[in-house]
């Protein structure tokens, strides 16, 4: 069988057993109460130890976004339209994707690596045999947690991005800080936010099943550990690129006012 | 109790099981042997539903395993306990963790319960005062002794073993032979232990099943299994390699 057919071929398995998994976890949270303690675990471990990232990551694009919006509006006398720009630009874009990128390093990859380890280590084979199902333990808490940090990290980053923001723009551009907030205003509207944090959520849900189907799946020891970390790294940022523009799409037109 | 029907395997067209078949009688203790690879490891696994036949089937207690889906077989592994070659301990737990586990997801008993059962299974497997150590804290041995407390905790009708003393020194090897032993006399469980460790077989065996060649070669007790006149069974117990092999 050609080469190109037998990756076509495991595409499709894998969007397939991804599918699956989403069934189970959304089955297991519906039928089974998930546990509290593992949940909150998991979202101090996504949610507060991913702060240090976010704040960095939204704090220095808005800076960058505001300079070089600056410089081009400055060409054609329109400085004070520079923190509009990275409002609207941070809160429907650049906000959800860059947190979800940052979020994807950090906790995608640590999820595909500590269930992969448990994989390869039998520890998945034991929790089965102890009468508990991997979905019910390992990812419901996980998914949980991830789909609730990451619209508050975004929204988060967000804030930051535009605080940041109007520190370079009014404190270091001279711009005019009061029309500069008033444009602001007059451009970022609740459904901009709004899209934002229902990218992330979407986002949020990515990285969990991702990171955990590829930790589940993982064979051939340490080395197999190590390919799982990176293939659910990589899945995970290309998915968010890609369905990004589909959401941007879809949410442009359903939340159009 | 166990019966083992026709049972065949493959992976990636490699056939492991071709056609075993088998049954154990409640109480029994059963040990399979077979050289490294002949697929003892994987015919445990679908005793209790880890791994699914290619076809044949698997019945406990006269309840059909095979073709269940996952959820309907964490019912039926709730009789199981099942210690793994690497005792597979959940290395973020603490010893007390790992051993109450299924107790506590069951939430059945309150936790001074909890913690008293989990005392009493430390005891068995002589390993008190350990509660708060981590499993990176223990030696290989003392790992399977909490394995196996973890797999007795919650009194399971049968008790599965899979390479219980490899890797470990002969002394240790000894030590938990005779906790299978007493394990097995005091909570009247059905044992099936899978090994390659000839010392251990004799210890812990009341009946022997031989794997080769995908199927059951030879069963019987340790008495016939080490008198045997067959070549290969006789080499497999006295540790003689085939000359055939050795031809390289």
């Amino acid at each position: 069988m050609p080469q190109f057919i037998r990756t076509f071929n495991s595409g499709l398995v894998q969007l397939g057993e991804l599918t699956l998994l989403v069934l189970e976890a959304f089955r297991s949270i519906l039928k089974h109460r998930p546990d509290g303690k593992d949940f909150l675990y998991q979202l101090y471990f996504i949610g507060v130890k991913s702060q240090s990232v976010v704040l960095i990551t939204g704090a220095f694009t808005g800076m960058v976004l505001a300079a070089q919006a600056y410089f081009q509006f400055h060409k054609v006398k329109m400085d004070t339209g520079t923190l509009a720009l990275v409002s609207v630009s941070m809160c429907s874009e650049l906000g959800p994707v860059l947190t979800a990128l940052m979020v994807a390093g950090r906790v995608g990859a640590a999820m595909a690596a500590e269930l992969g380890t448990m994989r390869v280590t039998e520890q998945i084979d034991a929790l089965r045999t102890l009468a508990t199902h991997p979905v019910d333990y390992l990812v419901v808490p996980r998914l949980m947690a991830t789909v609730i940090a990451l619209p508050l990290l975004t929204g988060e980053a967000i804030l930051i991005g535009i605080i940041s923001s109007y520190a370079v723009g009014v404190g270091l551009m001279n711009i005019d800080g009061a029309y500069a907030l008033k444009n602001l205003l007059y451009y970022s509207s609740a459904e901009t936010v709004f899209q934002g944090l229902i990218k992330a959520t979407i986002f949020g849900g990515l990285i969990s099943i991702i990171g955990c189907y590829k930790g589940l799946n993982c064979r051939d020891g340490a080395e197999g550990v190590g390919r799982a970390t990176t293939e659910a790294v990589v899945m995970i940022s290309i998915s968010i690129l890609i369905i990004n523009f589909f959401l941007t799409l879809f949410l442009s037109r359903v939340l159009a006012p | 109790m166990i019966e083992v029907t026709n049972l065949k395997k493959s992976f990636e067209e490699h056939p492991v099981l071709e056609g075993v078949s088998f049954s154990i009688a409640k109480g029994d203790s059963v040990v399979i042997i077979g050289r490294s690879g002949c697929g003892k490891s994987v015919l445990i696994k679908h005793m209790i539903g880890l791994l699914m036949p290619d076809s044949g089937e698997v019945r406990i207690g006269g309840e059909l395993l095979t073709g269940k889906n996952e959820r309907e077989l964490l019912r039926i592994r709730r009789r199981f306990g099942m210690l793994f070659q690497s005792a597979a301990l959940f290395d973020s737990l603490t010893v007390e963790d790992n051993v109450a586990f299924l107790l506590r997801r069951e939430g059945k008993m309150t936790q001074g319960q909890i913690q008293k059962r989990v005392d009493e299974v430390l005891e068995v497997v002589e390993l008190p005062r350990t509660q708060k150590k981590k499993p990176s804290e223990l030696s290989g041995g003392m790992k399977k002794r909490v394995g196996l407390a973890r797999a007795i905790v919650y009194k399971p009708e049968i008790l599965l073993y899979d390479e219980p003393t490899t890797g470990l020194d002969p002394v240790v090897s000894d030590s938990i032979d005779q906790l299978i032993v007493r394990v097995s006399e005091q909570l009247h469980v059905t044992s099936v232990v899978v090994t390659h460790d000839i010392r251990s077989m004799r210890r812990v065996g009341k009946r022997i099943i031989m794997l080769a060649q995908g199927l059951v070669y030879v069963e019987g007790s340790p008495e016939e299994i080490f008198s045997s006149r067959d070549p290969l069974v006789h080499r497999f117990v006295n540790g003689i390699s085939d000359p055939k092999e050795n031809s390289f």
